[in-house]
């Protein structure tokens, strides 16, 4: 009966096909690690947002007069509403650290290098645009800080030389940020953003999967056809697609092998994620910032405005700069760097394990740094927080530049042909 | 490797306690227990019978406040209501906002959220915090809020304090209430408005458990099963 049905739709529709060719029968290498699971938590993330948020808009009321007080109509009328919403909340932040997990082990384990170069590209676009949503749905609360810190970013593109005033009013669709802001956001934030998202996604595994995955060492479990012995290629059966081109080694199908682990560490990470949601929604005052259980107001400001914890990094980038223009520039300076990395690193070895020790210590002190940005992004601005700002800036794009110069002629080990074990 | 993970994880341990590093007042711990449903309803009677002329919770019902309170709407209605509203009807007053604001300098604020705004500790150190000062249009200042426009409406009950150049205050005369009964008073109004900005605070805890809970064992099973299959794989 199901057999029946399934060939009645592969004829039409090649279902069964793409079931094999991306999970049953799609070669994942054997040895991916723990920092392999944020690709997969990204997405359950993403579906989080969507669902709740779709739930939530059934509620939320997008004008200057009814967001906030709508917001806390779901937070105490509307069944479970206040779940709903710690979802969203928890989930925005839960986001960017999945991300941000999800980008340091590309960056571990070379997962940029040729032949991923659009992979990642896809991938910092996708950054980009989840940025973009963030920033946007920040407002909707209608909070305080959801006001003040738009008006903070917004009036970053007025720095722009000639058009820069009337970029912003354009933005805005006002002289101030107002229910006309709010409204137009909404919309961005509901339909066309999550939609470009989606999208990209779904470039990004389809990059992937064209490519195929990295790992932790680095090898190619794609070997020339013919190339390997029969008895030492992976016993499982790959989709001809892979196998038509390439001796797969190393390698185990998708599913059920990495389905079962990723359950595994989906349970862990709900677990996580839910340990804050119910014990700590507001996240120490970071997911949620105190001065946004207040209304929106537009003469008094809080007495200190951060944008929240994800933009920190960059935030600190634009303030430790005392020219708004240079500091703009250099703000968006730090994402393009980001999408260049391919290009960057010269290099041809892939992983870590296998690259100088002066890329580990170039490597360590870019994490190092951005968390130091991200934290004083938090933090109200002082001469002692500037000046660390600006060391740490520099360790930003030291990265960089430093790994444009070594990598051409880098001091690296031998990578094996095999992945051992 | 290990190195890299070490050297993250106490930068993100150590994030939250250097932004928290700076705050304002010293406040004192309010020790209020949102389970103490008599403490709650004392709370509710001591703002609907002092705050609520100026402060609304516009955002709080009275039936859900009833509800959770363990008081039955019948109660409500004789004991708690006094204005004619319904028993679904948002705790609000009627002072005109505009007047309001050339009384006091600003509106009084709407406090249903008072307490994720400024915390429980800030409410239950305000109110024990007004001083005489007689440069100010009511004769009263407060330590946690410089220049407040509100008046010490509990001085009554809390007496007069006053400020030494250190800035602590003392009490000049006494009001109807012991040191101890208005810091338990101000305590049940810090819980109320603890419970008003988050209504829904002990169900989550309490479903949290159980879904923490059932997520343990669930991982145990997922373990198991990764094990399961992965067991030929090396």
């Amino acid at each position: 009966m199901f057999a029946n049905f399934m060939a009645w739709i592969d004829k039409r529709l090649p279902v069964t096909d793409a079931w094999n060719k991306h999970l049953a029968q799609y070669p994942a290498p054997k040895n991916f690690n723990f920092w392999y699971i944020f690709g997969s938590l990204a997405i359950l993330v993403l579906v989080n947002q969507l669902l709740t948020g779709i739930w939530l808009t059934m509620d939320y009321n997008p004008s200057g007069e009814g967001a906030f007080a709508s917001i806390e109509y779901i937070m105490r009328d509307v069944d479970y509403g206040w779940l709903l919403r710690y979802m969203h909340s928890t989930g925005a932040s839960a986001f960017f650290i999945v991300i941000y997990m999800h980008m340091f082990r590309g960056l571990l384990y070379g997962s940029y290098q040729k032949p991923r170069e659009l992979l990642w590209v896809f991938g910092m676009l996708i950054f980009l645009a989840l940025m973009a949503e963030a920033f946007m749905g920040y407002l909707l609360p209608w909070g305080n800080m959801s006001y003040w810190g738009a008006q903070v970013i917004i009036s970053l593109f007025g720095a722009i030389p000639v058009i820069g005033d009337d970029l912003t009013l354009w933005i805005r669709g006002d002289y101030v940020i107002s229910g006309a802001t709010l409204n137009r956001f909404f919309a961005l934030h509901v339909a066309a953003i999550p939609l470009v998202l989606v999208v990209l996604v779904f470039f990004h595994i389809l990059a992937l999967h064209e490519v195929g995955s990295n790992n932790p060492e680095g090898t190619t479990i794609k070997k020339p056809k013919g190339s390997v012995p029969e008895e030492e290629q992976s016993k499982f059966k790959f989709h001809k697609n892979y196998t038509d081109k390439y001796d797969i080694v190393d390698s185990v199908p998708f599913h059920p092998y990495y389905s079962v682990k990723d359950i595994m560490y989906v349970v862990g990470f709900i677990f996580i994620f839910c340990w804050v949601m119910f014990f700590h929604p507001d996240g120490g005052g970071y997911f949620m910032e105190a001065p946004n259980f207040t209304p929106a107001n537009g003469l008094k400001t809080p007495e200190h405005i951060a944008p929240v914890w994800y933009f920190g990094p960059f935030y600190t980038i634009l303030r430790i700069i005392p020219s708004k223009g240079i500091g703009a520039i250099a703000m968006f300076s730090a994402i393009i760097v980001l999408f260049l990395l391919p290009w960057f690193d010269r290099g041809v070895v892939k992983s870590l394990r296998y690259r100088s020790k002066l890329h580990t210590f170039n490597l360590i002190q870019f994490a190092i740094s951005f968390i130091v940005l991200g934290v004083l992004g938090t933090k109200p601005p002082s001469p002692m927080n500037n000046m660390i700002g600006i060391i740490a800036a520099f360790g930003y794009f030291g990265f960089f530049v430093a790994l444009w110069f070594y990598s051409k002629n880098e001091k690296t080990k031998p990578v094996p042909e095999r992945v051992s074990g | 490797m290990k190195k890299l993970i070490i050297t993250l994880v106490a930068a993100l341990i150590l994030t939250p306690s250097l932004a928290f590093a700076n705050s304002g007042a010293h406040l004192e711990h309010a020790g209020n227990d949102l389970t103490d449903k008599a403490s709650l309803q004392r709370g509710f009677k001591a703002f609907i019978d002092n705050c609520l002329g100026c402060h609304q919770l516009q955002y709080q019902r009275y039936n859900r406040t009833f509800k959770d309170l363990g008081i039955s709407d019948a109660d409500g209605l004789k004991n708690w209501m006094y204005t004619g509203e319904k028993v679904g009807d948002h705790i609000t007053n009627t002072m005109p906002k505009a007047q309001a604001a050339k009384w006091f300098g600003s509106t009084p604020p709407d406090l249903t959220l008072e307490a994720r705004l400024r915390s429980p500790d800030w409410i239950y150190t305000y109110l024990r915090s007004f001083y005489v000062d007689p440069d100010r249009p009511f004769g009263v200042n407060n330590t946690v809020f410089k220049d407040v426009g509100m008046p010490h409406v509990l001085q009554h009950l809390q007496g007069i304090r006053t400020k030494d150049e250190h800035g602590n205050l003392s009490p000049a005369t006494g009001g109807s209430m012991t040191e101890e009964e208005y810091d338990s008073f101000v305590r049940d109004i810090t819980n109320f408005l603890e419970y008003t900005a988050e209504p829904s605070k002990l169900e989550r805890q309490r479903i949290g458990y159980w879904v923490l809970g059932y997520l343990f064992i669930l991982f145990i099973f997922a373990y198991f099963l990764k094990k399961e299959y992965w067991k030929d794989c090396h």
